[in-house]
């Protein structure tokens, strides 16, 4: 089957079930999870994410994005680097970028607390680490495609026929 | 109380209530409805063109332009057509008008004189026949045929020429059957048209949503730019039915002749959705791209789901239409299509609504989204199968 057909449907609907893909794809359900396993097992696919407005919770909740300086190891270039930050859990994005900073990271955290703590206590002494500009989030309006909390646009209003 | 009935013109009263309406009729009362029906993208228009029209407002492009459009846009036009199908049109070859519907309206008033013959293929978009019948022309169907996939041959267009033919009509991709027309196709209908004085009225509406070809115009063929007046437009492309844009382009005395009709009812086509439109042909290409592959996903969805029912329905290559044969039940397009929206609430076009050619067939659009389509689909299949063996 056509793998690259399974991408599209699933970036657009992660939640669509195998039933509803080989309906959709005219493929049998074992074909379907098969190339879906494989697309996995190859890190194609590589998760499937729920958009939350935390806010919109009484769930305390802390986004910032933080630039690294850092120097490149021999051998490694930054790769090295890049694994130890990624490796803690508040990591939830991790970009190596041209421009002032090498690195791009935003962490999720609970409280600026936490934040400050991350980046005193387990980001700053990281070895190659130089140096770190924290970017505290104020308010979100667009993650990872989705519209927060803006109006919607008009679903359908079309004549119900036409020409 | 003045007598509207004797006021109204011959003319007018004339003109066939399209089948179309009388289905959007029957099909508003019926409020949980879901529909099949319409001839336009359920995509919204890309955001950079809706940008480029809120731009032009706030700068205070509120006024008339040119009657022909504006000349960025023409020329912009020109690029897009040699681009896309290697035509070669200047800004003087080509009329911004009120939709393609303008444009179709303009060549055949432009041309028409009473008597003149208009060949039509059908089944096909409903407007070519009233507007060649209001300025007194007559219209010569060709019944295209199915065993053909819909496409209209030479030989058909050849045994339907007379001394008093004006126009043949050719509008591939087709609206309802989604029937294309390949390069050996139009190669033999030039060879036919060739040698007379017969102007092709080329509606190439759809000429971006195809699958798996390519579309060419007949106006890229060796002598046949001379005889043919292409027409094309935003809504489909661009998602852009509600903006009213579309264009005609040919030769310049055509050209020339319908400006004149133009400038004398509509001056100039919407001036905002003008500014939007070079925006849609100079940034738009992976906007179309992306809705021609959601469009690739739906058809072969709708082209398996029928024949599986037992509708047998060939592989439309290009709009965004199937046409299945609906005759197995027994019952005429009509019925079919009443039953279905009475049982099901399932809203779809008879083909007859296309021409009497259409007969035996209903036209499903599948510019709605795959869950949309789904449900339909099982509405369909389930009356399908309560209908079977009556
Ligand atoms: C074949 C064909 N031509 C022309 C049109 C007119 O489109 P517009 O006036 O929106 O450009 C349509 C619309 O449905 C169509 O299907």
């Amino acid at each position: 089957m056509d793998a690259m057909k399974l991408l599209h449907l699933l970036a657009d609907d992660p939640r669509a079930t195998v039933t509803d893909l080989a309906d959709i794809l005219g493929e049998s359900e074992e074909e379907v999870a098969k190339t879906k396993d494989s697309l996995e097992a190859k890190k194609i696919i590589c998760g499937y994410h729920t958009v939350i407005n935390w806010d919109k919770t009484n769930i305390d909740h802390v986004d910032a994005f933080i630039g690294v300086s850092a120097k490149p190891e021999r051998g490694t270039g930054y790769d090295k680097i890049a694994e130890r930050i990624g490796k803690f859990p508040e990591v939830s994005s991790l970009y190596l970028t041209s421009g002032t900073s090498e690195f791009l990271l935003s962490i999720n955290a609970r409280t600026m607390r936490e934040v400050a703590d991350f980046v005193g206590e387990k980001l700053a002494p990281i070895d190659g680490v130089a140096a770190t500009v924290t970017m505290f989030v104020l308010k979100k309006y667009k993650v990872n495609g989705v519209m927060l909390d803006m109006k919607a646009e008009i679903e359908d209003d079309r004549q119900l026929i036409s020409a | 109380m003045l007598d509207y009935e004797k006021l109204i013109s011959q003319k007018a009263k004339d003109m066939r209530p399209s089948g179309i309406r009388r289905f959007f009729d029957l099909a508003a009362e019926m409020p949980e409805c879901i529909s099949l029906g319409v001839g336009e993208p359920d995509f919204q228009t890309p955001w950079d063109i809706r940008d480029a029209a809120i731009h032009s407002l706030e700068v205070g492009r509120t006024k008339y332009t040119a009657n022909a459009g504006l000349k960025e846009l023409r020329e912009e036009i020109g690029v897009w057509l040699q681009k896309r199908y290697g035509l070669h049109y200047d800004e003087t070859e080509v009329l911004v008008t009120v939709g393609g519907s303008e444009a179709i309206d303009l060549a055949i008033r432009a041309l028409v004189e009473p008597g003149d013959e208009v060949i039509i293929p059908e089944p096909c978009f409903v407007c070519y026949d009233p507007i060649t019948t209001l300025t007194g022309g007559v219209p010569v169907p060709i019944a295209t045929k199915e065993e053909n996939d819909f496409r209209v041959t030479a030989e058909e267009i050849k045994a339907a020429l007379s001394p008093r033919t004006k126009i043949l009509v050719l509008g591939y991709p087709n609206n309802p059957t989604g029937a294309v027309l390949r390069h050996e196709d139009l190669e033999a209908i030039a060879e036919v048209l060739r040698d007379t004085n017969v102007i092709v009225l080329s509606d190439e509406i759809y000429s971006e949503l195809t699958y798996g070809y390519r579309h060419e115009s007949i106006a890229s063929f060796p002598g046949m730019r001379e005889h043919t007046i292409v027409v094309n437009g935003f809504s489909k492309t661009f998602s852009m039915t509600g903006w009213r844009l579309g264009y005609a382009a040919g030769p310049k005395p055509l050209i020339q002749a319908m400006t004149k009709i133009h400038q004398s009812c509509i001056m100039s086509a919407p001036t905002t959705s003008q500014y939007a439109a070079i925006t849609a042909l100079k940034d738009c290409d992976d906007d179309i791209e992306e809705m021609r592959r959601q469009y690739d996903l739906r058809r072969q969805y709708c082209v398996r789901k029928l024949n599986e029912m037992g509708l047998k329905t060939f592989e439309p290559k290009g709009a965004f239409y199937v046409f299945p044969d609906i005759s197995i039940l027994g019952l005429s397009s009509d019925e079919f299509c009443e039953a279905l929206l009475k049982e099901k609430h399932v809203a779809i076009v008879p083909g007859n609504a296309f021409g009497a050619s259409g007969e035996g067939f209903a036209r499903i659009s599948y510019a709605y989204s795959i869950d949309h389509l789904r449900e339909a689909m099982k509405r369909i299949a389930e009356f399908v199968n309560e209908h079977k063996g009556e």
